[in-house]
């Protein structure tokens, strides 16, 4: 992976800019007949995930307050860990991306939805909706390569602070929660650039800090309190399910645009990008991972992040259904669709991580201006 | 679905308190999530009601009986109900008359609905929708109803569905003493919703009815009125039924210097010519739509995916209004055009207002 221009094969030079256009009707059409066709059991089934969600929630934390029980311990927390990784994925994310949002039922709504996680829905929806979902895979621009803190791209400019970047991700997945907190808050870039005093950065910064204490207590001391003598074994318990939730999140995420396979774009090459140029970085920037259906629910559908990054506001119900189609047209014009089961893609992604804690072994050299294919203008400008 | 939800000012009660500490626990959902699975009419829920029965009128019109949550009020008869029910999967508010009796023994309230063709709701009501369905509700609104004391000399004037704020009167007794005359339109006799309710009335004496079968006798004229029920503008009226039947009742009163006796309820509104449009900023959505000149406002945002406040769609209810922070609206009813400029404070209904030029609303 690399800037795509840069690469010996460039993976669209043999896409015309009508190709280019074409492919982004086709796309659209897709996207048409599934917004003509939601209905009544769409909403049935973000409701039926919402209520088993819930129940599940409610189970485990029951189970719980007999958590020194070992048995109760260890059902109770599976519960939770599965509840909570439900509760993020397949609900909270995808409600916050408003796919649900035509159903105007006020309490399923990315306008009032929040979630069981540190990161406010309000800063998690400008971050990830606004900013990576727009400028995906963009150098410099879509903060998701690497979350500020990796290398996860050849053309990301390599620092000595790299080094330990797979202890630095390790870390990360741990407490992914906190991570995107910190992410959605541009903490670093804030700090660094002295605008910590900044008005704007002390609000939301104090919403942060709310989310986290409401989280906090909820989490490490009321379910712990109410399980009276197993306060210590529900308090190591949630802790776990919440270790467990962080460390698959932070999995299913990494598949998503960091395996081999996935083209990273440069700033320049995005000005001026029509529907269907925005269409192709979307497909070129994405792996799904294969899988059963129990597996693509708990990844919130994410394995089907080409399809979600294609159509990000549809219900993610609908994305596996969509896949065949998408991957025809993959087929048709002649990319690659990146897919990959879970260990498989992690570890990939995982790979890249540590090889890219080092600096590149060449630079590879840029190519002529005189050879750059002239029919995909805006992808290849260099 | 947030922790902060806004309280009423003044003293906690023991249940607040104990409802806030639940929330600690709950968060970021609130206790109440929880219990609205189990318990959606509790006292204390948002309102809502499930669907008891479904009871064919006509061949197009069904009584919708309702089993409203603890919450719910009572009503006056000649009332009406919002009615949020998912179509489709898509959430729709109307708003439909009362025709039960005020607080019933069983505690039951009933809704009567005419399907109108293409009508969303109506027919979802009429055709498809089951015992045991919950649907949200709002409490019971609306002027179209009886003094205290009854007027002696009653005329009612109805067309199709518009007899139903009626129906609810009459049971409720507002036949009482009182010399009613009743004046009812439908295409054909079949067609009369309510027909042998209201024709045992009439045969008991308790009330005059006129009806007007359209299909074969025409639409009812104004002028007509002088003939059927002579002394109609000394009586104290009540008229509800479509535009045209409206517009000549109150154009007639207001001939006669009478028009404080007519009291109408419209059920839809009056659309006039387009106007211009514009482009529509929702800015707390931070969504921009373009506006044609005869499109509501309200099916401008919705389509944009803005979670519009909506109500009777037909401007009646006032559930749909927001702030238009700065812009030009016009109604679609009369064409009246409203601007504001920042800091005015002006609401619209968003159901019949259309852009006029740029708007900007603070939703």
């Amino acid at each position: 992976m690399t800037v795509m221009q840069k690469k010996a094969h460039n993976p669209i030079a043999h896409l015309t800019a009508e190709d280019i256009e074409t492919l982004g009707k086709e796309l659209d059409a897709i996207r048409d007949r599934v917004i003509a066709s939601r209905g009544e059991s769409d909403a049935a089934y973000i409701r039926k995930v919402i209520s088993t969600q819930r129940r599940l929630e409610l189970g485990s934390r029951a189970v719980l307050l007999f958590s020194l029980f070992p048995p109760a311990w260890l059902v109770g927390t599976a519960g939770l860990a599965v509840a909570k990784i439900l509760e993020n994925m397949e609900v909270g994310h995808n409600v916050l991306h408003g796919q649900w949002d035509w159903m105007r039922d006020p309490k399923i709504h990315s306008t009032t939805w929040e979630w069981d996680h540190v990161s406010p829905a309000e800063q998690w929806k400008h971050s990830h909706n606004e900013l990576h979902h727009t400028y995906t895979n963009v150098i410099g621009k879509d903060n998701d390569l690497g979350y500020g803190i990796m290398r996860v791209d050849e053309d990301q400019r390599w620092h000595p602070f790299h080094l330990g970047q797979p202890l630095w991700n390790f870390i990360n997945a741990c407490f992914f929660e906190y991570g995107i907190a910190a992410y959605d808050l541009e903490l670093g870039r804030n700090l660094r650039k002295g605008r910590h005093k900044a008005p704007e950065f002390r609000a939301r910064a104090r919403a942060v800090g709310r989310k986290i204490r409401r989280q906090f207590l909820k989490d490490y001391i009321v379910h712990p309190l109410l399980s009276g003598p197993s306060f210590l074994s529900t308090l190591a318990a949630t802790f776990t399910a919440n270790l467990i939730r962080n460390l698959w999140s932070h999995s299913v995420i990494m598949c998503g645009h960091f395996p081999e396979g996935v083209e990273t774009f440069e700033r320049r090459s995005i000005q001026g990008e029509t529907r269907g140029e925005w269409y192709l970085r979307q497909m070129l920037g994405s792996a799904n991972i294969s899988g059963s259906k129990l597996m693509h629910i708990m990844t919130g559908n994410l394995s089907f992040q080409i399809e979600h990054h294609l159509f990000p506001d549809l219900p993610s119900n609908r994305y596996q259904e969509v896949a065949p189609e998408v991957r025809a047209l993959f087929a048709k014009y002649g990319l690659t669709y990146t897919v990959g089961p879970l260990p498989k893609q992690v570890a990939s992604a995982w790979w890249k991580v540590i090889r890219l804690s080092l600096p590149n072994r060449s630079t590879p050299a840029p190519r002529p201006a005189d050879d750059r294919p002239a029919t995909t203008p805006a992808l290849v400008e260099v | 679905m947030t922790t902060t939800v806004p309280r009423p000012p003044g003293k906690l009660t023991v249940r607040d308190r104990l409802f806030r500490l639940a929330e600690t626990a709950t968060t970021p959902l609130l206790p109440e999530d929880y219990l609205d699975m189990v318990a959606p009419l509790r006292s204390g829920a948002a309102l809502r009601g499930r669907i008891v029965d479904v009871r064919p009128e006509t061949r197009d019109a069904a009584t919708v009986t309702i089993r409203p949550g603890r919450g719910w009020r009572g009503h006056t008869p000649g009332q009406y109900v919002r009615l949020g029910v998912d179509v489709d999967g898509v959430r729709q508010w109307r708003a439909y008359s009362l025709t039960s009796v005020p607080g019933r023994p069983d505690g039951l309230i009933s809704i009567t609905v005419k399907a109108i063709p293409d009508g969303k709701v109506s027919n979802h009501l009429v055709r498809r929708v089951r015992p045991g369905t919950i649907v949200q509700l709002d409490q019971a609104q609306g002027d179209f109803v009886q003094p205290a004391t009854a007027p002696e000399r009653v005329l009612f004037v109805t067309a199709g569905s518009g007899v139903t704020p009626v129906m609810g009167m009459l049971r409720a007794g507002a036949t009482g003493p009182a010399d009613v005359v009743l004046v009812h339109s439908a295409p054909t006799p079949a067609d009369v919703v309510f027909a042998d309710e209201l024709r045992g009335l009439a045969g008991r004496g308790a009330i005059r009815l006129v009806e007007r079968h359209t299909d074969t006798d025409g639409v009812l004229g104004v002028a007509e009125l002088a003939d059927l029920v002579p002394d109609h503008l000394d009586r104290q009226t009540w008229a509800c039924g479509p535009v045209g039947l409206l517009d000549a009742v109150e154009a007639h009163w207001a001939a006669h210097g009478v028009a404080d006796r007519l009291h109408t309820e419209r059920f839809r509104p009056t659309v006039i010519s387009p106007g211009a449009g514009g482009t529509v900023t929702f800015t707390r959505a931070g969504v921009t739509a373009e506006a044609d000149g005869g499109t509501a406002l309200l099916d401008v945002g919705e389509e944009a995916g803005v979670l519009m406040p909506s109500g009777c769609r037909m401007g009646i209810c006032f559930g749909c209004v927001v702030p238009l922070r700065e812009g030009a609206v016009r109604d679609l009813r009369n064409g009246d055009v409203t601007t504001a400029v920042p800091g005015d404070g002006v609401l619209i209904q968003t159901c019949v207002s259309a852009a006029a030029g740029t708007c900007d609303i603070d939703l």
